[in-house]
């Protein structure tokens, strides 16, 4: 449609481009379709989270799940249920599933993060390298027994690594103090490829197959290990984190919309890169140190969400975070059902599930993103 | 608002980018910076809007120096439209335009009634109030920068800088763009390649050769057939235009190689 020059010319607006409703309205409705959509998000995380604890070789029955918890939590009136029931739910499967919850919305959150840093969709922490970095630092505890740290030997070494890797990518791929995108993905691909053949070269030198199988189930991810006490801190960390960049939401609008842009916007983009950059790293040290490297959640989620809820920050994070912990939670249950007794490394499903979905996904709506591009 | 660039020069690897260049926008002013591409006219607006720190020289707004104000200072006293499209991130035309109080919101700050007056008051200027809800990619070359003009009337700043917002658009929206930014009564400097265009809009021109401003004055002084043959390398005829007044350049190539007169061809 175009507008006709007299209408442009004018200093204010004509009548005839007044939008059909009052702005007000239009606003407060878009507003409250954020908070239903975020609110029936919730229901479902929280209907997932029942229903992941019930599934396993023991079905247990969602009431009674729920009162375990109020037992535990607040010393409600014990009912009909065995101890057995009690451990189950109580001491397996619902820290595994918090956990789930928890690194799914964390991976999402970082994906999204990283991927406004480099104002490209194509960035996860695989991609930037740090996963792989963090890799070998496990596999240096699972096949040589470093255990300077004790029982969190392998959780430490894995988030010096992710730290490691990150100061690498970050070091190179600097350029006269700047922070270059392309430069960033580069770099963090070569690093990324170089960490994984060390971490090749390290499973290949071991001798010991029950190490290797070890090592080759931590590196596509796991919940399987989750207890209470090692959901403290990444639940700390990634809520922290999530509502730092929720702040930041706008200047990460800004960046994404052009380099230079960003700066006339009054965004520091040098400092915000760096500091955007440091954040995902110690977030994702910190999720790879619990769970292994899952891979495909921080590059998808985001792209996944952005197709529903456009690309404003301020609406991506906080529905990425739920849509993470949602969709991480059903892929452990997937991982700990299919071939039970037996159990799937996540990073098989998420690809599997995750990879399919997301071409599905493209191609229906396509048009939404690079479809007409520039 | 007033605009100094004294002196200003900048270097990348030993090479000279922008030598000693002095240029004033007095308020109110339109202003036009027009010179062959590579000659330093994007480089000279990007140590105006903050991208480029000179090496030497001051830049300053309402005698202030732009260097010593905060990123954010400064966003609110200078507004850029830029040839930049937004990646792959697909925002709303809506979206994009409120980016434009970016720099007049803190951390926890929501946005108000008063912001979505503003928005929707830059949007009905620039006539895009009816698109609020289309994706930018959707939007034609026109749309698109009246759509950045929104976001930089938006963001409220009392000087305007604009490079090349004649670029790729059809001859109609060039005169429409440049009606509309005229219309707005903003201080402005922009650069401009096609060089009608800048007689027409300007209330000076400063004309930008190899990193120097060679020539400064209203259009109707800048403009000479010498100038142009100097700073372009093709040859030009002034006359007056037949509507407006102003100058209008017809080109010519110079390289011996004019059209063939149509009466050498015959019997």
């Amino acid at each position: 449609m175009l507008v006709s020059k007299q209408t442009i010319a004018k200093p204010t607006g004509s009548p005839v481009s007044q939008p059909a409703q009052p702005v007000e309205e239009q606003r407060q409705r878009r507003g409250s379709r954020l908070l239903l959509l975020l609110l029936l998000l919730l229901g479902g995380l929280v209907l997932t989270i029942t229903l992941a604890v019930t599934l396993g070789p023991v079905p247990i029955n969602p009431l009674t799940v729920w009162q375990i918890i109020g037992s535990h939590l607040f010393g409600t009136e014990a009912g009909e249920w065995s101890r057995a029931h009690d451990q189950i739910v109580w001491l397996i499967r619902l820290p595994r599933v918090l956990l789930a919850a928890v690194i799914g919305a964390g991976l999402a959150v970082v994906g999204t993060a990283m991927q406004a840093t480099v104002r490209n969709p194509i960035a996860d922490p695989y991609i930037l390298g740090i996963s792989a970095g963090a890799s070998i630092g496990a596999v240096l505890v699972i096949l040589f027994g470093l255990q300077v740290f004790g029982l969190y030997s392998l959780s430490v070494a894995a988030f010096l690594g992710a730290l490691a890797a990150f100061a690498i990518v970050f070091t190179l791929a600097q350029q006269q103090g700047r922070l270059p995108p392309v430069r960033l993905i580069l770099v963090g691909v070569a690093a990324s490829y170089v960490f994984s053949a060390i971490t090749s070269f390290l499973i290949f030198r071991a001798h010991d197959t029950r190490q290797t199988q070890a090592v080759l189930f931590w590196l596509a991810g796991s919940v399987a290990s989750a207890k209470w006490s090692f959901l403290l801190i990444p639940t700390v960390v990634i809520v922290v984190g999530t509502a730092i960049l929720v702040l930041q939401a706008r200047s990460m609008n800004a960046l994404v919309a052009g380099e230079e842009t960003a700066v006339t916007l009054g965004v520091d983009t040098n400092r915000f890169r760096k500091e955007l950059m440091a954040l995902s790293a110690l977030l994702t040290g910190v999720m790879v140190a619990v769970a292994g490297a899952i891979g495909f959640v921080g590059l998808i989620m985001p792209h996944a969400v952005r197709l529903f809820v456009g690309a404003d920050h301020r609406r991506v994070l906080p529905v990425s975070v739920l849509v993470g912990a949602i969709f991480l939670i059903w892929v452990d249950v997937l991982a700990r059902t299919i071939v039970a007794p037996e159990e799937l490394p996540l990073g098989v499903i998420t690809a599997f599930v995750g990879g399919p979905f997301f071409l599905w996904l493209l191609r229906r709506r396509g048009q939404a993103f690079g479809g007409s591009g520039r | 608002m007033r605009l100094c660039i004294e002196h200003v020069s900048w270097q990348v690897d030993g090479a000279a980018i922008l030598r000693d260049t002095t240029l004033t926008v007095e308020p109110g002013e339109f202003v036009g910076l027009i010179g062959p591409n590579g000659s330093g006219k994007s480089s000279l607006l990007r140590t105006i809007y903050r991208v480029v720190k000179p090496n030497a020289g001051l830049v300053t707004l309402n005698e202030e120096d732009i260097w010593k104000l905060s990123v954010r200072e400064a966003a609110r006293r200078t507004a850029v439209v830029l040839q930049e499209s937004p990646s792959e991130f697909d925002f709303t035309v809506e979206e994009l335009v409120f980016m434009g109080r970016t720099p007049h919101k803190g951390l926890t700050d929501r946005e108000t009634d008063e912001d979505h007056r503003i928005v929707y008051d830059a949007l009905d200027r620039v006539g895009m109030a009816t698109f609020v809800q289309r994706h930018f990619s959707t939007l034609s070359g026109g749309e698109k920068q009246r759509v950045l003009v929104a976001r930089a009337l938006a963001q409220q700043a009392r000087f305007l800088v604009l490079d090349e917002p004649t670029n790729h658009l059809d001859i109609r929206y060039q005169i429409e763009i440049l009606d509309l930014v005229g219309s707005l009564g903003v201080t402005t400097l922009a650069a401009l390649h096609d060089l009608n265009l800048a007689a027409a809009y300007c209330d000076r021109i400063y004309v930008v050769s190899r990193g120097e401003i060679v020539a400064a004055g209203i259009p109707g002084e800048v403009l000479q057939p010498a100038l142009i043959r100097e700073v372009f390398g093709i040859g030009a005829e002034v006359q007056p235009h037949p509507r407006t007044g102003k100058p209008y350049l017809i080109f010519f190539s110079e390289n011996g190689s004019a059209p063939a007169q149509p009466a050498a061809a015959g019997a």
